[in-house]
């Protein structure tokens, strides 16, 4: 390396810092946001939360409500996150270069994919609630369209990176695309897909909560309506045991990846 | 949204650099089990959900109706075109101000969780808060900080920088412990110290790539304050979105809305993935 090289580089990295700064201070001024007040809150949130977010004996009668709508949520985040891999999966190889049919046709799933992914699941929600109501089938599918995209675009990848070779192979000896597909490109995705997929769950409980705010559904609902009633102590049982569920199911699937990958 | 927490392999390599030739009996074992628990799982779901005032053949209908107004019969009534303007700025500045702050404070825990820089105690102990941060979802965050720091964008953004920087840690500081361990011993035996090791070493052999993760976070956290505006108040275009379609019931401003959303999601995507294969073409 010599010295030209370094010195354009330290040329670029001052660059990149100032133009940060120029966005940080840009932002800052649009959003009204008070660097100070920014820092005096921190320490007194902190005490806040250490003295009302506290698990009382009150809170603990509420933990087998609180479980019920926990396994809705879990369930419905399950649920919309296996049946939209089924989905993607179809979408991913009509959509993947190496496997799909026509241009067209991979063309329009690219695109379904694409506007399933970028309108965010709020838009959904909120969409949806308006016509479905206030049960678990609108949070389920406010889950699933979200997902549906996130995960072909996922599937797209891997089926890219890891069939290339194999269906060049299986097509020279003959095989059908049915049988290119079936005994190449699916056996050889699957792991990676399958880790997609549990990913996929992990961060379907976190949206869940987010979700079940706005449509007023399963443990998100629940957090809302004791947060506005000022229950804190509830408040924060919901979340703790929203906290150890995500941490569950993402040591069991940290397990299951290092199994299969 | 979220993506890549592993990178794929296309052929696949056991911890110590072998082809992995492990006897396909067990990998195949927990994969079929892993398929068929889900696929139980999901059935067993539909007993579980609770379907009060859902009615399929009415609401599918509804729904097309409403989606033929949204998207094909767009058109603003509560605000005008520089409002919109204004508060999709401001959706993308409280998107920018957690990002930015969020990398700043995740460099810098990242460097004490990577193992190869720093020492066990310090690199567990931050492993564990930052895996428990993550846990919590972005909006009870924002939540808690909007009754404990007061309303605004403040709350927002301290809300969502604590999820930024749980994410940011984990990627961080694997990208660190990647760094060719030669390189590090190279720079220590020179009698380099701790310091000069991760900005002559550590930094510019994962630039690009912190870069480029600092972006994909930047795409999610546009989607973020988003959602924030919707469900917590936060202000912004998410606020509008929810008050156009849950308090004046104005379809066609959500049409609006949604376009807008949609568009800057889109170029985002599209820069974070061309930043994406430009840093692997590097590499």
């Amino acid at each position: 390396m010599n010295e030209t090289v370094l010195k354009k580089r330290k040329f670029h990295m001052t660059l990149l810092f100032l133009g940060a700064i120029l966005l940080t201070w840009l932002s800052a001024w649009v959003t009204d946001y008070g660097f100070a007040s920014s820092l005096e809150a921190v320490p007194g949130a902190m005490m806040w939360m250490a003295s009302n977010l506290l698990v009382d004996g009150e809170a603990l009668v509420k933990l087998p409500d609180i479980m019920g709508k926990l396994l809705e949520t879990v369930f419905m985040s399950i649920a919309a996150t296996t049946i939209a891999a089924a989905l993607s999966l179809f979408l991913a190889i009509m959509g993947s270069k190496t496997t799909m049919v026509n241009r067209p046709i991979g063309a329009v799933s690219r695109f379904v994919a694409s506007l399933s992914r970028n309108i965010p699941v709020v838009a959904w929600s909120l969409i949806l609630l308006l016509s479905f109501g206030q049960n678990s089938v609108t949070g389920f599918l406010a889950l699933f369209v979200g997902t549906v995209g996130f995960l072909t675009r996922a599937f797209i990848e891997t089926i890219d990176e890891a069939a290339l070779g194999s269906v060049e192979a299986l097509r020279s000896t003959g095989a059908t695309y049915w049988q290119i597909v079936t005994k190449a490109v699916v056996p050889q995705g699957l792991p990676q897909m399958v880790s997609w997929v549990l990913f996929m769950i992990e961060t379907n409980i976190r949206s869940a909560t987010l979700v079940g705010i706005l449509t007023g559904t399963g443990i998100g609902y629940m957090f809302d309506m004791y947060y506005k009633t000022m229950n804190y102590g509830v408040v924060a049982l919901i979340t703790i045991t929203i906290v150890l569920t995500v941490i569950v199911i993402e040591l069991l699937s940290t397990r299951i990846r290092k199994v299969i990958l | 949204m979220q993506q890549i927490t592993q990178q794929p392999s296309v052929t696949r390599h056991t911890r110590s650099g072998k082809i992995n030739i492990r006897s396909g009996n067990r990998v195949s074992l927990v994969l079929r089990a892993t398929l068929w628990t889900l696929g139980a799982l999901t059935v067993l779901a539909f007993f579980f959900f609770d379907y009060t005032g859902f009615r399929p053949l009415q609401a599918i209908p509804e729904t097309l109706y409403n989606l033929k107004a949204m998207f094909l019969e767009p058109k603003l009534s509560h605000f005008g075109w520089g409002e919109a303007a204004m508060q999709v700025a401001i959706t993308l500045g409280l998107g920018a101000l957690a990002t930015v702050f969020g990398a700043a404070f995740a460099f810098f825990l990242a460097l004490g969780a990577a193992e190869n820089l720093s020492v066990p105690w310090l690199s567990k102990s931050i492993r564990i808060v930052v895996a428990f941060v993550r846990a919590v979802p972005t909006v009870l965050w924002v939540l808690i900080f909007a009754i404990a720091a007061g309303l605004g964008s403040e709350a927002a953004v301290l809300g969502m920088l604590f999820h930024s920087v749980a994410y940011l840690v984990k990627a961080f500081s694997e990208a660190f412990e990647e760094v060719d361990p030669k390189i590090l011993e190279a720079l220590r035996s020179t009698g380099a110290g701790w310091w000069q090791t991760v900005v002559h070493g550590v930094l510019p052999s994962t630039f690009t790539y912190l870069l480029s993760w600092t972006f994909l976070r930047f795409e999610i956290n546009f989607s973020v304050a988003v959602a924030m505006g919707a469900a917590a108040g936060a202000g912004g275009i998410g606020f509008e979105l929810f008050m156009a379609s849950g308090f004046y019931f104005d379809l066609r401003e959500v049409g609006v809305i949604t376009y807008m959303i949609l568009a800057i999601a889109i170029v985002l995507e599209v820069l974070s993935t061309r930043l994406k294969s430009r840093v692997y073409s590097a590499s």
